[in-house]
């Protein structure tokens, strides 16, 4: 590198590291202070020789860890528990225990990696993005196997023949006159190192992308996209029908399914027994259904006064002597059929369900007919309870 | 290369100090023995928290010991004696262990046959887990134990006056057999111990957690006596800051890893969410537990962590003493939050019980007792220890 006639530094290299903790000593006791120590790797106690306070590095590298790992916990609660809430594996939507190693993981990588910005921000003194030392025999002998000392110009007791003489005392192999480049600041903004820049990035991401992408794509994970399965409707070149979906074999039955024998009969001459006791949650149940399948047409209390009288096909009273005198199993046969204007209630109300609406409709009946005796029994029932 | 200026003044402390660990010994295991007589099932919980508080410090200092050599760690060197010290309570716990193997009945469900004959899982477990067994492993390890600390302090010992170069070879040698040993009989120790205390749970990490709690409370044991001697000028004068910097940093890694495996431990049962596993931490999420609970996390690991983050704490005596202290706290809390908790397996409900006091009164009392006891026999510093000097001149 071409050097200019204006002086850097005094330099003076030493061949221990005894001598150079020492020289270090003797420098601070002459009261320099703008003076600095290179070694191939780091000597105990060499801050305390160079008189250095604690370094303030440490509380880059706080900051910028804490910031990184509360940086994290907001962005995982916000992912996770707030923007887009994502249920895994039976655990609440902000599972902290599971966000802690990754919390942990991103405080360290922020910490270590602004340590590492804030340090060669420091010595390059950012933007420029050089050092006087670079490219000088002292720095190459001193990087190796050497321990070197310097005394830059800035110092207010700068004086060269003075420090060559007292690096001598000292015991220097050799002194060194380090002068400051020719052209003294390269600028990280130098619009020939940005436009260079630039160029690298966009031919180094062109080409990869035309070589990857264009001349020898290869699907990175294929095993989800193709799969060894025919999808629905798809042609089969196996079978003779051509079809992939192949229909069940003839007397095949659901699974839970139970055929129902007198489906389509319009008067069956026998009908299925009652298989249900009407305990108290088989009759809400079958208040449920009743109200929400039956009371449209035949009414609330099934006495044939719907809400939708006059709209539809008026639904006939449940209470009429005809139907009391229908058998459980018929009234399930008009419910699973379906019966003149009614139509088939299979396939919306399950088989339980229409028992338990079969058993309602029963209560129902009985309400609509109560006698005086039942008011006695009620009351004896009552005052029993009251006692 | 033998030291005999290490420039080392032999004192003897004073004599109120063994006064007082025999006193506190002597209250401890007479209202201990008063509280074992009256209630028996309770006072074996208590004496087996306080049990484990000794043992962890003992085998822990020993382990520390152990390192020192197998690492030819140069800046421990003069601390080295002190370790030795705290694990001269180790064959102490062959006798000590007697009690507990007496009331193994209170102790664990699996000593009953009548409920191990109805419980399919037990008998499945009963191979490992049977009384004749158990006490065979336990005395078999305590003796493993006590045998590797006679060998290396004996030894250690024996260069104070002959300053023979080839003891602390031996001493490596010996050192590198015992730390493998140490890993798998601390591991079994806590599994007969602690973990089969709730027989049907199990964590493969539970063996990990004890030692890292072992050695957080030998590194904090070892600090608070060091900094205790340094400041009342019985230890040796070229000891500086780097040195406890040096110990403080030690502290600072197991006081890490130590929650890092606590925190691995709970995470992959709560990640796991098994239900044979989830109850041990449920049961320790119940009622007052969850305080104590919250309290480790806090006090085992946050409180120590900040203070010893920065450089200048690690350095400062008077906080190093603070957090020495507060962490062996925290390794009893730590124990009895192990142990008690566990209780009901023998239909028993967890109370707070005055023994829990004076059982630890009586292990602490052993420690300072046995402390003094070797501080008056022996030479606080390794007079002729071929690292010693470079320990003595070690700088940051």
């Amino acid at each position: 590198m071409a050097r200019s006639n204006n002086l850097h530094s005094v330099a003076a290299i030493f061949d221990t590291p005894n001598k150079i903790i020492k020289a270090a000593e003797k420098v601070r006791d002459e009261g320099y202070n703008k003076f600095d120590v290179n070694t191939p790797y780091p000597l105990h106690g060499m801050d305390k020789a160079m008189g250095l306070s604690s370094s303030k590095v440490g509380f880059v590298t706080l900051f910028c860890g804490l910031f990184g790992g509360s940086f994290i916990l907001l962005f995982m609660w916000w992912t996770l528990a707030k923007n887009y809430q994502l249920f895994i594996g039976g655990k609440p939507f902000f599972a902290l225990p599971a966000f802690i190693p990754i919390t942990f993981e991103i405080t360290v990588l922020i910490g270590a990696v602004s340590t590492f910005i804030a340090l060669i921000a420091v010595f390059f003194k950012l933007p420029f993005n050089n050092h006087p030392l670079h490219d000088t025999d002292y720095m190459k002998t001193v990087s190796v196997d050497k321990y070197g000392i310097y005394i830059t110009t800035e110092d207010p007791k700068f004086d060269k023949e003075k420090i060559i003489s007292l690096f001598k005392s000292l015991g220097a192999v050799s002194t060194d006159l380090i002068y400051l480049p020719k052209q003294e600041k390269f600028s990280m903004f130098n619009l020939k190192f940005v436009l260079f820049l630039i160029f690298v990035a966009v031919g180094t991401s062109g080409s990869t992308y035309l070589l990857l992408n264009k001349l020898m794509y290869i699907t990175p994970f294929d095993w989800m996209e193709f799969q060894e399965k025919y999808t629905p409707q798809e042609t089969s070149l196996f079978f003779g029908d051509r079809r992939s979906m192949r229909t069940p074999v003839d007397g095949t039955v659901a699974k839970g399914f139970i055929p129902y024998p007198y489906k389509g009969i319009a008067n069956p001459t026998e009908v299925l027994s009652n298989p249900t006791i009407p305990t108290e949650d088989l009759l809400k149940m079958g208040k449920k259904k009743y109200l929400t399948f039956c009371s449209p047409c035949h009414g609330n209390f099934a006495e044939g006064d719907s809400r939708l009288n006059g709209q539809f096909p008026n639904g006939p009273t449940l209470h009429s002597d005809k139907i009391i005198k229908y058998s459980d199993g018929m009234l399930y046969h008009i419910i699973t059929n379906g019966q003149n204007a009614m139509p088939a209630y299979d396939l919306q109300i399950t088989r339980h369900e229409r028992w338990a609406i079969v058993d309602y409709i029963r209560v129902l009946q009985r309400a609509k007919n109560a006698k005086n005796s039942d008011l006695v029994e009620i009351k004896k029932e009552s005052t029993t309870n009251g006692q | 290369m033998a030291n005999n200026d290490s420039g080392y003044i032999k004192k003897v402390l004073p004599s109120k100090i063994g006064k007082i660990g025999l006193i506190l010994f002597i209250i401890g295991a007479v209202t201990g023995l008063y509280g074992y007589i009256f209630d028996p099932s309770r006072a074996v919980f208590s004496y087996l928290t306080s049990f484990w508080f000794l043992l962890s410090i003992a085998v822990g200092s020993l382990l520390l010991v152990a390192i020192e050599y197998a690492a030819s760690a140069t800046w421990s060197t003069p601390f080295r004696r002190m370790s030795e010290f705290l694990a001269s309570s180790i064959p102490l716990l062959i006798i000590l262990v007697i009690p507990l193997l007496l009331s193994i009945q209170y102790l664990f469900v699996w000593s009953h046959t009548d409920v191990v004959a109805n419980d399919h899982m037990l008998q499945a477990k009963s191979v490992f887990l049977n009384t004749p067994f158990f006490s065979v492993r336990v005395i078999v390890i305590l003796l493993i134990w006590s045998l590797f600390y006679y060998l290396i302090i004996r030894n250690s010992r024996q260069q104070d006056n002959s300053g023979d170069q080839a003891l602390t070879k031996n001493n490596i040698k010996l050192s590198i057999i015992f730390i493998p040993l140490f890993a798998i009989s601390l591991t079994l120790q806590s599994i007969d111990w602690i973990m089969s205390l709730e027989t049907k749970w199990f964590s493969t990490m539970f063996g990990v957690y004890l030692f890292a709690g072992a050695t957080c409370s030998a590194l904090a044991a070892l600090a608070f006596i060091s900094v205790l001697l340094k400041e009342k000028g019985y230890f040796h004068p070229k000891i500086t800051k780097d040195h406890f910097y040096s110990l403080g940093t030690l502290m600072f890694v197991f006081i890490c890893f130590w929650g890092y495996i606590a925190f691995s431990q709970y995470m992959l049962i709560w990640y796991g969410n098994l239900p044979e596993e989830t109850f041990w931490f449920m049961q320790r999420w119940e009622g007052g537990w969850k305080f104590v609970s919250l309290f480790i996390i806090f006090g085992h690991f946050i409180v120590p962590f900040a203070t010893l983050l920065s450089h200048p704490s690690k350095t400062n005596l008077k906080k190093l003493k603070f957090i020495s202290i507060w962490i062996l706290a925290m390794h009893f809390i730590d124990l009895y939050w192990l142990i008690m908790p566990s209780m009901h397996g023998n239909g028993l409900h967890y109370s707070f019980s005055w023994m829990d006091i004076s059982f630890l009164a009586a292990s602490v009392g052993i420690i300072i007792f046995m402390f003094n006891k070797m501080f008056e026999r022996y030479n606080l510093i390794p007079v002729k220890d071929p690292k010693l000097q470079r320990g003595l001149d070690f700088h940051l």
